[in-house]
């Protein structure tokens, strides 16, 4: 007869034991100005007018660039290129709450934060193009875009904890999609920010897709924001297609972060497009979702908002389209400008010092590419059209 | 000062956060209790708690971390506490620490070094006993160093510390405690990318790194009648293949020793540089001994693993019979 424990038919009933559920944390969703334009006038924030269009300038100028770029890709002028149609309210809201002595570290869509970060539209384009040399990312305090999901964010802890170390009144800020939350390295990452106290944000901009799988199935918590407990560090759910939202929150995490206590931010919103643009998005998910986001377009939300304070009359959008059109237009002329460059540019950088086998492969190149010049046949610089 | 390995590594520790307060010390036990193999001892008392810190078990933290602070000014110098416990922060050496400095075109650098006990030999639990340089050194833009004595283990801990790339420093367990010899008390450097000849001879070159070279240096010695020369590789990547090369065309022959498994084991490139620059100088096929391309056993069994000299010998004795 087997008298193991694991024999006994065992039914607890009442003991007392109560498991906590994730429904047990109420967790808000904040907002400030509703899909159907009505606001919560406590919570504007206190911007200028020019301020207050400025956000729905560079909101309009993520919707051109996404579009512009698209139709670049399209005639094989880019590489595979992430658009941000629909995030625009995250995008613009946060990249606004920051100081420019802030590091970013981009996963992809956030063209305008970059934008307005100091990156050169010239590079964004260039990066996209193939051209490493963009990933210098002048002029701006921005890391490289995190192409392998979810790899920055303990990256972005150290770096926050050199800012700690060095007493300095900056943050790191982290853009991460949905799917990078069940990564390990986001886990780790957020883990160690807690642990230290370091000065550091991480958005996660949860579009509802990595790439074809939904959030319902990318995770059975009800929210990400819930994620960030666990850790013992605070978070923020935020309406992520109410840019005035987004800025407020991404503010109060930024103060917080200076503090000590790091801060997750969720930006609920909707990635409107495909994926990418190898991506095919009717294959995974039906017209009728799509058109139901289209409702909560965060340009036509703010639009209303604008028009309620009176402040639409001034904004000329017509304008903002041509000014920024032809700024694009001459990004796209100087990165076509931009020199080609030798062959040792992709073996120089990999060390501060090249080691000789290194030096006898790039030598070994260049000889080749001088006694074999028909092997240029085979070498486009360019994206596959 | 006559030391052992794992006081040499604590002593270049020491010397270095003395040298320069942006070094941090982090990982896993390496503050209050001073590392489980002793290495970081005392650190934490002469240095502080914001330069010396305890990690949470979170190996992929640990590594992306000294990535972050390393792009922000400081020398992290992060511990992993059993190399078997490195495969998760893989992605982050692959991923950030080894390209960041190529894709920012040297805006941002990652001079870092992550240290760790490697090897088989001291009845350790599973997991614990792997060598696994062959993958870490097919990573560009990472350094991989394997010191294999007190004297290096010091000189090569403070040039990895201060060199400008990321640097893996692979610590053979085996021999931590079980070797003394002088060190100088003051710092000094070995340079990485550099082998040294431990022994010259003609007759034959013996390339091995990191514990290994004791049981070759055994093996050696108990052959009486073979004038061998015996290479200590020291640095995986950069490898330093000249000198390799030079050995082996006054030899004339090469054996290959390393206790990794055999199959795309780094022994097989050590002899693809001689297949490429040295072949017309040998008179016999290259040798290897290495471990199997199995998992390094349990306590029970692991010996058999192990390239133990009567191994090595029987490898350099047909070698020789050609």
């Amino acid at each position: 007869m087997d008298n193991s424990p694991q024999s006994i038919s065992f039914t607890p009933g009442d003991v007392g034991v109560d498991p906590i559920s994730q429904g047990d944390v109420d967790i808000e969703t904040y907002s400030v100005v509703d899909p159907d334009g009505s606001f919560d006038s406590e919570r504007v924030p206190d911007l200028s007018d020019d301020e207050f269009r400025d956000l729905y300038r560079w909101m309009l100028v993520q919707r051109v660039y996404d579009d512009r770029a698209t139709k670049l890709q399209r005639r094989g002028q880019l590489g595979t290129i992430a658009s941000g149609r629909g995030q625009e309210a995250s995008i613009v809201g946060s990249g606004s709450a920051l100081s420019l002595d802030d590091w970013i570290f981009p996963y992809g869509r956030e063209a305008a934060a970059l934008l307005m970060h100091g990156l050169p539209l010239r590079d964004l384009l260039m990066y996209w193009r193939g051209i490493e040399d963009a990933s210098r990312m002048r002029n701006a305090n921005i890391v490289p875009m995190s192409i392998s999901v979810g790899a920055h964010v303990p990256f972005a802890t150290g770096k926050a904890w050199g800012m700690q170390l060095g007493d300095e009144d900056t943050v790191t800020f982290t853009n991460l999609g949905d799917g990078a939350t069940s990564t390990g390295a986001f886990h780790e990452g957020m883990n160690l920010a807690g642990v230290l106290g370091v000065p550091a944000v991480f958005f996660c901009l949860n579009n509802q897709y990595a790439i074809s799988l939904s959030f319902d199935e990318q995770t059975n918590a009800e929210t990400v924001a819930q994620k960030a407990l666990a850790y013992g560090i605070d978070s923020i759910r935020v309406d992520g297609n109410d840019v005035l939202a987004v800025y407020n929150a991404v503010s109060t995490a930024r103060e917080r972060a200076l503090e000590g206590n790091p801060v997750l931010v969720e930006a609920v919103t909707y990635r409107r497009g495909a994926h990418t643009t190898s991506d095919d998005p009717t294959r995974y998910r039906s017209d009728e979702e799509v058109e139901k986001w289209k409702d909560r377009d965060p340009l036509e939300r703010y639009r209303s908002f604008l028009e309620e304070t009176g402040r639409w009359d001034a904004v000329d959008e017509a304008a903002i389209r041509e000014e920024f059109g032809t700024e694009f237009e001459e990004a796209v002329e100087a990165a076509d400008e931009f020199e080609e460059r030798d062959v040792e540019e992709i073996f120089e950088y990999l060390y501060k010092e090249m080691p000789p086998e290194l030096e006898r492969q790039l030598a070994g190149l260049e000889d080749f590419l001088e006694e074999r010049p028909d092997v240029y046949d085979h070498i486009e610089r360019r994206p596959k059209g | 000062m006559n030391a052992t390995i794992i006081e040499a590594v604590n002593d270049a520790l020491h010397k270095e956060m003395e040298n320069d307060d942006k070094t941090v010390v982090f990982g896993q036990d390496v503050a209050e209790s001073g590392g489980v193999f002793r290495a970081t001892e005392g650190l934490l008392a002469e240095f502080g708690s914001d330069r010396v810190l305890d990690a949470p078990l979170s190996e992929i933290a640990i590594a992306g971390a000294a990535v972050g602070l390393a792009t922000h000014g400081y020398r992290p110098v992060a511990e992993i506490q059993f190399s078997g416990f490195l495969p998760p922060a893989f992605d982050q050496l692959v991923t950030n620490a080894s390209r960041i400095r190529w894709r920012t075109r040297g805006e941002l650098t990652a001079p870092m070094v992550v240290r760790t006990p490697y090897g088989a030999g001291v009845r350790a639990l599973e997991h614990h006993s792997e060598s696994l340089e062959g993958a870490y050194g097919h990573i560009p833009g990472l350094k991989l160093a394997i010191p294999s004595t007190p004297h290096d283990a010091k000189g090569m801990l403070i040039s990895a510390i201060r060199d400008p790339d990321p640097v893996l420093f692979m610590e053979p367990k085996h021999v931590y405690r079980s070797l003394r010899e002088d060190v100088p008390e003051e710092t000094y450097t070995e340079p990485l990318g550099k082998a040294a000849v431990r022994r010259e001879g003609t007759d034959v070159t013996v390339v091995s790194w990191g514990s290994m070279m004791h049981n070759t240096i055994e093996a050696v010695d108990n052959l009486e009648n073979v004038d061998a020369e015996i290479i200590d590789l020291r640095t995986i990547s950069p490898f330093d293949r000249e000198t390799v090369l030079e050995s082996v065309r006054k030899t004339g022959r090469c054996v290959v020793v390393h206790e990794a498994a055999k199959t795309g084991g780094f022994g097989g490139e050590v002899i693809a540089a001689i297949n490429d620059d040295a072949l017309m100088y040998l008179e016999a096929p290259i040798n290897r001994v290495t471990g199997f391309d199995i998992p390094v056993p349990l306590l029970s069994m692991e010996d058999f693993y192990i390239p133990h000299p009567p191994r090595i010998e029987e490898a350099i004795e047909e070698t020789m019979s050609h």
